[in-house]
């Protein structure tokens, strides 16, 4: 019994990736497969890079060693991330250097969430706590993406993740437990996220309108994701006493999540560049970028 | 073509790949891998990347040209007497059970 | 309270601090992940060391008024550039060496033990900066930097510990700049620090 090769036609190819098959780096890929695999891995590598600037100036202020601790290295981890996925998007045959030259000119994109300023310490918790259970179940549907390279990395990403919404959690229910103003603080700060949130997942296209798992590099629909966050995060944000800013949300009978329709004007808006804080951050990006040129130059000349 | 070789893309030479051990005993598995001028820089940043959270025993650091591999092999005629599926053990089985039950009875 | 300890928590407390503002901008990823991972190490150091000194450790790295601060003002530094800060890392391990290998001695077992620790952490600290060393030595950005940060490396050390810092690093003794006075960096850095902490009365969870 010869070993199952991947096929070299593209109808054979989808029918092969559809049916669970994987590929690997050398195997031959459809030229769109190819193209939209590397958009769609590199605008995850952009989205854990730009990610950390949110973040950072919090681990500056983190009011005890632990939060400092912990917030650091959850950073950390995203950093590692973006390594993990940037080096997939390299043996594909992208360069880091060409894949942060498109991420900085604003040629390449990344996820809304990261495109929005945290005003306070609230941030910090639902962006660990919420932000990241969002992703989260879009990466555990990218576990088994047809692309067997980016599926091993996500078992790692997953599990660090994993950590971040145990800290995350652990500084909201803190804060819940505090003074009224430290409670405030987390309402305040849900109140601002919820809408970008909610757009997270993607507008609702169909499933076998999106290329995305017409190709199985992700195995699940947009709304799928949305639903699964509602089903999972709601009950929770509302066990600690807190309001979800969205007086349609309700959950239906046969389970389905009836929530006020995200504004996808808002959505395409800012991730085509136009986000309240993008520019300042590509800005940031491309000081130290600059600025350090010389440093790459020196290691990795041979 | 190494475990992440693809067409172009960075200078090959720097890839170095990353094998952990994540408990005494088991098998070095691959993990991932980093670019890096030489071993010393790949172990200072392997360490931290693979092993930070205790999670690794043991790393191995390969430069990505030194690794050799072999994806094909030839199967012409069918050889399933290597394999287990070569063997109908069932069916012979039942049969000898069936043979033996009148003396065992 | 012991002025030597207090000196070392607090700058292993700053100095990571500083070091962990290149989290997410390092020249590359790689070195940004282990960078980070130092940087922690510090702030655990500075904990430890702490606890040693007091119940509380957050009160004590987060409530004292400036003026309280023992930490050297190499570290107070913002060196948001890579040349200065790996020089800074380089010249404050080499410090460290020093002043860690004498504190392992210290008649107080429980000094003497903490200081072995850190010491077998800064093992990978050392080679993490010797490494860098031995790559940018002959780069004039960044000798520029070890000439420029020289002086406060110095002044890291008690005046009898000095020579041995020279000696390794291969630099003749200089005048130092000496613990004592702050610098404006450092008060706005605290104050950063401080923010969100001041923002809820003492007390406080977070």
């Amino acid at each position: 019994m010869a070993a199952v090769e991947a096929p070299r036609d593209e109808q054979a190819f989808l029918e092969y990736v559809q049916a669970g098959g994987q590929v690997e780096v050398a195997d031959w890929l459809p030229e769109d497969y190819r193209a939209k695999l590397i958009k769609f891995i590199e605008m995850h590598g952009n989205s854990e890079l730009m990610g950390v600037l949110p973040e950072r100036e919090w681990i500056l202020r983190a009011p005890t060693l632990q939060r400092k601790l912990a917030l650091t290295a959850k950073v950390q981890d995203e950093v590692g991330h973006a390594q993990l996925i940037y080096r997939v998007v390299e043996d594909l045959g992208k360069p880091r250097e060409r894949c942060l030259a498109d991420l900085i000119s604003g040629k390449s994109k990344f996820h809304n969430v990261f495109h929005y300023p945290t005003k306070t310490w609230g941030d910090v918790g639902v962006i660990a706590w919420l932000v990241d259970a969002a992703a989260i179940i879009s990466q555990k549907a990218l576990l088994k993406c047809s692309y067997a390279p980016y599926a091993r990395i996500m078992k790692k990403i997953c599990w660090e993740e994993s950590f971040h919404i145990l800290h995350g959690r652990d500084v909201i229910l803190t804060l819940v437990t505090g003074t009224p103003a430290q409670f405030e603080l987390v309402q305040e700060a849900l109140d601002r996220w919820w809408g970008p949130l909610m757009q997270f997942h993607g507008n609702p296209i169909p499933k076998d309108e999106d290329p995305m798992f017409r190709w199985r590099i992700k195995s699940q629909g947009n709304e799928e994701a949305r639903q699964q966050f509602l089903e999972g995060y709601v009950p929770q944000i509302r066990e600690l006493g807190l309001d979800v800013p969205d007086p349609k949300l309700r959950r239906r009978d046969d389970g389905v999540w009836e929530y006020t329709e995200p504004d996808w004007d808002e959505l395409r808006h800012v991730v085509t560049g136009h986000g309240p804080m993008t520019e300042e951050r590509l800005a940031f990006r491309r000081r130290f970028l600059e600025q350090e040129q010389w440093v790459r130059d020196a290691v990795l000349a041979a | 073509m190494g475990p992440g070789r693809g067409a172009g893309g960075v200078s090959e030479e720097h890839v170095f790949e990353v094998f952990r051990q994540e408990r005494r005993g088991q098998p070095f598995e691959h993990a991932g891998s980093v670019v890096a001028p030489d071993a010393e820089f790949a172990e200072a940043w392997a360490r931290e990347q693979y092993g930070r959270r205790g999670e690794s025993v043991a790393l191995w650091l390969v430069p990505r040209d030194a690794i050799h591999v072999v994806e094909h092999w030839a199967d012409e005629f069918d050889l399933k007497y290597r394999r287990v599926d070569g063997y109908s053990i069932k069916v012979r089985l039942k049969e000898a059970r069936e043979r033996a039950a009148p003396r065992a009875g | 309270m012991n002025e030597l300890l207090l000196g070392l928590a607090d700058d292993e407390l700053v100095i990571g601090w500083r070091d962990s503002e290149w989290t997410g901008i390092a020249p590359m990823l790689e070195e940004d992940v282990a960078f980070s991972s130092i940087a922690q190490n510090e702030i655990g150091h500075a904990r430890a060391v702490y606890e040693l000194l007091a119940d509380d450790a957050d009160a004590l790295a987060f409530d004292r008024p400036l003026e309280e601060y023992r930490c050297a003002p190499l570290v107070e530094l913002r060196l948001l550039d890579w040349a200065h800060t790996i020089a800074r890392r380089w010249l404050y391990e080499e410090a460290d060496r020093v002043r860690i290998a004498a504190l392992k001695d210290d008649a107080d077992p429980a000094v003497a033990g903490l200081a072995a620790k850190i010491d077998r952490e800064e093992v990978y600290h050392r080679i993490h900066a010797e490494m860098w060393h031995e790559r940018l030595r002959n780069e004039p950005r960044f000798r520029d930097a070890v000439a420029d940060l020289w002086p406060y490396a110095l002044g890291v050390l008690p005046p009898e510990q000095r020579a041995e810092l020279a000696l390794r690093v291969g630099l003749d003794e200089v005048e130092a700049i000496e613990r004592g006075a702050h610098t404006d960096e450092l008060a706005e850095l605290w104050d950063e620090m401080t923010s969100v902490r001041r923002s809820a009365p003492s007390g406080a969870q977070w």
